[in-house]
C-alpha cells in the first residue's frame, strides 16, 4: 500500500444512473465522458446501478484491468455508500481511504429535477471536484490500543462502592479510591431513606463488607488521586496516601466524588441561632436516637424552609437539588412519628415529588397532618430570636395571600447539594469538564449521560449532579457497563481519520490543546502530539493551528484546497499535477 | 446585460449534521437552483480561515459554512470554534474589500432538508443583489463548451 502513495495517481471514475433517479435527470453519458478529460482520470465509465453486484464486480474488474489506484464513485451520499464502495476497493487491493463519494443524486439530481441541462453541468463539477480531491488522497490505517482490564474507581460512597462491586463481579480488577479514613460517603450522615425507610447505615455497611471481603476490589483509604496520565487503556495513576505515593495502571477510570450539603451561612439565622439545621444535621440527630433528641430538642413546633440556597438566578446554584422535597417530607414524617403531638410545617416554593411512589409519599405527609406552607421567592420567609431558645418565622403564605407567625422550637434548613470542593482539582488533572454548576459535565445529557467527552472516563452519583440513593445506584450500573465495553474486548479501535503535529512548525503556544473537545492534544517538551486513541477526527485543531502545524488525516488541506480550487471551472484544465507528499 | 448574474456558491457543510440536512432536502425533492458547490468536512471547525479566503480568491462570489446547532456539535465544541473563526473572517473581509455578507454561517440539522433549500435559495438571491465579486473570473471566451 505504501507504493501507492509514490505512485502518479490513476484514477478510476464510475458514474451511477441511478435507474432514472440520477440517469433521469443527468445527462451521465455526457458526464462519464467529461471525467475521461480530467486529469489523472485513467478510466471512466457508467453504469445503471453501480452499488448492485454486478457495479460492484466492474469496479474491482477495473481496477485490476487499468491499475487503478484511486476509484471516484459519481452516485449518492457517502454517508450511505460509502463502506460498500470502500469494501470493493479493498477486496481489489486498494486502500479504503483512497476511494472518493461523489454526490451527484442527494446534492443534485433530486434536487434540480427541473433543470436538467444545469444539474448536468453541476454533475460535472461534482466529478471534477471529486477527482481532484482522491488525486490526493493517501492511504490510512486504522489501528488498535490495548486495553488495561483494571478500573480505578474515585469515591467511595455508595454509587463508587455499587461500582466497584458490579465491575469486580464480572471479573475486572478495581481500584477503589476513597478520601475519607472509611468507606461509605454521604450515607453514613443519613438515617433512613425515602422511600422505603431504610436504615441507612446498614445499606452502607452491607455494601462497605461486600466491598472489603472482595478479592478483585482494593480499597485505599484515606487516598487522594494526584495525577491521572495516559488515554482510554492505559492510564497511570499516582495516587497518596498518607504522604507517600503509589503508582498503578487502569484501563479505565470512574468518577464517584459525589457531593456535599451546601451550608446555608448568613442565611435563616444559620449561624446565629442553635436550633437552626441542616436536613443533613438533623438526619444526624435522628441517628443518635430519639432519647437524645429529646435532651436537646423535644420539639412541638418545626418549621422546614425548602429551596435554600437553591434555585437562585443565577448559577452555580441555579439547579433545583432534586432530592430536599422528599428529604423534608421524610424527615417531617420521622418529627411527627417521635413527637405526634407536634406541627410540623413544610414552607416550600414548589414540592417537586417526582415520578414512582415519590408523590403518594407527599400525600401521606398531608394525611399525617404535616402542614404546607407555599411562599414565593420574592417573599422569602424570616426567622427571629424568640425568648427561650425559640424563634418566630414569619411567611407570607401565598395561596392563602396572608402573612402567617410561628413559635417554633427548631428550623430546618433544605439546602442543596453541591459539589465537593475536590472536584475542580480532579477536573484539571483528568482534563473532563464541569458544568456551569460545577458539578461533572457529560459528554451529552441524553445520547451519553455517564460518559465524558474523553473515552474510558465516566461519571457517576452525586458528582454528576444531585441525585436520590435509587438514581445514584442506575448510574454506578451504568458506567459498570459502559467501563466494562472496552475491558472486555482487551481494545479499542482508533480512528483513522486523526490529526498529525509536524514537530517542525509547532512552537507550543497550546491553541490545539485548549480547543481539542477531546484532550487528544499533550504538550510533550514545548511541542504539541496527538494520541490517536483519543482523537475524534473533527479537524478543529488543524483548522485553528496558526502555524498550520496540524495536518488532519484524509481532511488535508491539500484536499480540501483541491475541492476549492476546481469547484467552479474559471479557467482551462490544468496538466496532470502530483500530489504533494 | 440581458442575461441574470447567476452567482456562484461554495458550501462548506460539517459531515454529522448538515450534510445530512443537505442529503434531506435531495430525498425530500426539495428543489434549489444549481448555483452551489458543496465540499463536505467532518466538523465545521475543520474549515479553516484560509480555506474560505482561498475560495474568495478563487473569484466565488459567496461562501456558505454551515454545522450543527449550538449543543449538538458532534464533536461537542467544534461548531463554536467555527462560529468565532467567521466572525474573524468577516473582519478581514471587509478589510479587503470583501462584503462580509459574501460569507455566511448557519445551524443545519440532519433534519433540516427544508431549511437548508432555504438558506441556499437566500443566499444566491443575497449575493445575486450584491453583485459579482470583485475577484470573479471567469471562463475565458475560447475555451471550448463542457
Amino acid at each position: 500500500m505504501g507504493e501507492q502513495q509514490e505512485e502518479q495517481p490513476k484514477v478510476g471514475v464510475f458514474i451511477c444512473q441511478c435507474g432514472i433517479n440520477i440517469g433521469g435527470v443527468v445527462n451521465v453519458p455526457q458526464v462519464t465522458k467529461y471525467a475521461k478529460t480530467l486529469p489523472n482520470v485513467a478510466y471512466a465509465e457508467d453504469n445503471i446501478y453501480t452499488c448492485s453486484a454486478e457495479g460492484i464486480d466492474k469496479i474491482k474488474a477495473a481496477i485490476k484491468a487499468y491499475n487503478l489506484n484511486r476509484v471516484v464513485v459519481a452516485s449518492c451520499t457517502p454517508r450511505t455508500h460509502e463502506p460498500l464502495f470502500r469494501g470493493a476497493c479493498v477486496d481489489a487491493g486498494v486502500n479504503p481511504y483512497l476511494f472518493e463519494l461523489a454526490n451527484i443524486r442527494e446534492h443534485c439530481s433530486w434536487v434540480h429535477m427541473r433543470e436538467p441541462e444545469k444539474a448536468t453541468e453541476k454533475a460535472k463539477d461534482i466529478v471534477r471536484m471529486a477527482v481532484a480531491r482522491a488525486s490526493f488522497l493517501k492511504p490510512q490505517q486504522e489501528s488498535e490500543v490495548p486495553v488495561d482490564p483494571t478500573a480505578l474507581i474515585i469515591g467511595g460512597g455508595i454509587s463508587g462502592m455499587t461500582s466497584a462491586l458490579c465491575l469486580a463481579n464480572q471479573g475486572f480488577k478495581v481500584y477503589l479510591a476513597e478520601r475519607e479514613p472509611e468507606l461509605g460517603g454521604m450515607l453514613r450522615k443519613i438515617y433512613r431513606l425515602y422511600p422505603t425507610d431504610d436504615d441507612a447505615l446498614k445499606v452502607t455497611d452491607v455494601a462497605v463488607n461486600d466491598v472489603m471481603n472482595h478479592k478483585s476490589i482494593n480499597v485505599l483509604t484515606s487516598t487522594n488521586i494526584k495525577s491521572v496520565d495516559g488515554y482510554i487503556g492505559n492510564f497511570e495513576v499516582t495516587a497518596v496516601r498518607n504522604g507517600e505515593e503509589t503508582k498503578f495502571k487502569v484501563g479505565t477510570v470512574i468518577i464517584a466524588t459525589g457531593a456535599v450539603e451546601f451550608k446555608p451561612v448568613g442565611m435563616y439565622g444559620y449561624d446565629t441561632y442553635d436550633r437552626v439545621l441542616t436536613q443533613v444535621e438533623l438526619e444526624k440527630v435522628f441517628q443518635s436516637g430519639k432519647e437524645a433528641m429529646d435532651k436537646f430538642y423535644k420539639p412541638q413546633r418545626v418549621a422546614m424552609i425548602q429551596c435554600v440556597g437553591a434555585r437562585e438566578d443565577k448559577p452555580p446554584r441555579a439547579y433545583c437539588s432534586r432530592i430536599c422535597c422528599m428529604v423534608a417530607i421524610k424527615n417531617a414524617g420521622v418529627i411527627k412519628q417521635w413527637y405526634p403531638d407536634s406541627e410540623v410545617y413544610i414552607i416550600y416554593q414548589d414540592m417537586q415529588t417526582y415520578g414512582k411512589d415519590y408523590e403518594e409519599h407527599h400525600q401521606r405527609a398531608k394525611e399525617t397532618n404535616i402542614k404546607f406552607i407555599n411562599y414565593t421567592k420574592d417573599k422569602p420567609p424570616e426567622v427571629t430570636p424568640l425568648p427561650d431558645n425559640r424563634l418566630k418565622v414569619t411567611v407570607y403564605h401565598a395561596l392563602l395571600g396572608q402573612k402567617r407567625e410561628l413559635d417554633c422550637d427548631l428550623v430546618v434548613l433544605s439546602t442543596p447539594l453541591v459539589p465537593h470542593e475536590s472536584s475542580k482539582e480532579l477536573s484539571k488533572t483528568l482534563k473532563v469538564p464541569l458544568g456551569q454548576d460545577e458539578f461533572f459535565l457529560e459528554a451529552h445529557v441524553k445520547l451519553r449521560p455517564v460518559d465524558f467527552a474523553t473515552d474510558g472516563i465516566y461519571v457517576c452519583g452525586t458528582a454528576h449532579g444531585p441525585k436520590d440513593i435509587g438514581e445514584s445506584l442506575s448510574q454506578a450500573y451504568a458506567v459498570s457497563s459502559r467501563a466494562a465495553g472496552p475491558m472486555a474486548n482487551r481494545k479499542v479501535r482508533t480512528e483513522a481519520i486523526t490529526a498529525v503535529v509536524d514537530p517542525e512548525r509547532c512552537i507550543g503556544c497550546r491553541m490545539c490543546e485548549k480547543l481539542c473537545p477531546f484532550g487528544a492534544h499533550r504538550i510533550e517538551e514545548g511541542k504539541s502530539t496527538v494520541i490517536d486513541a483519543l482523537c475524534k477526527g473533527c479537524g478543529v485543531c488543524a483548522g485553528a493551528c496558526l502555524r498550520r502545524a496540524i495536518a488532519m488525516r484524509h481532511f488535508t488541506d491539500d484536499q480540501i484546497m483541491a475541492e476549492v480550487k476546481t469547484a467552479f471551472l474559471t479557467e482551462l484544465p490544468k496538466p496532470p499535477e502530483a500530489p504533494t507528499k | 446585460m440581458t442575461e441574470q448574474f447567476e452567482p456562484r456558491i461554495l458550501g462548506f457543510l460539517c459531515n454529522w449534521c448538515s450534510y445530512a440536512g443537505a442529503d434531506l432536502a435531495g430525498v425530500s425533492r426539495i428543489s434549489y437552483p444549481t448555483n452551489i458547490r458543496i465540499i463536505r468536512t467532518m466538523c465545521s471547525g475543520r474549515v479553516d480561515p484560509l480555506h474560505v479566503l482561498q475560495a474568495f480568491k478563487e473569484g466565488i462570489d459567496g461562501v456558505l459554512v454551515t454545522g450543527c446547532h449550538p449543543g449538538d456539535c458532534h464533536y461537542i465544541t467544534g461548531n463554536y470554534a467555527c462560529e468565532k473563526r467567521v466572525k474573524f473572517l468577516k473582519d478581514v473581509l471587509s478589510q479587503v474589500g470583501i462584503d462580509p455578507k459574501r460569507l455566511r454561517l448557519e445551524w443545519v440539522s440532519a433534519s433540516e432538508g427544508g431549511k437548508f433549500a432555504r438558506i441556499v435559495k437566500e443566499m444566491i438571491e443575497d449575493v445575486r443583489k450584491l453583485g459579482p465579486s470583485p475577484l470573479r473570473k471567469e471562463l475565458p471566451e475560447s475555451a471550448p463548451q463542457q
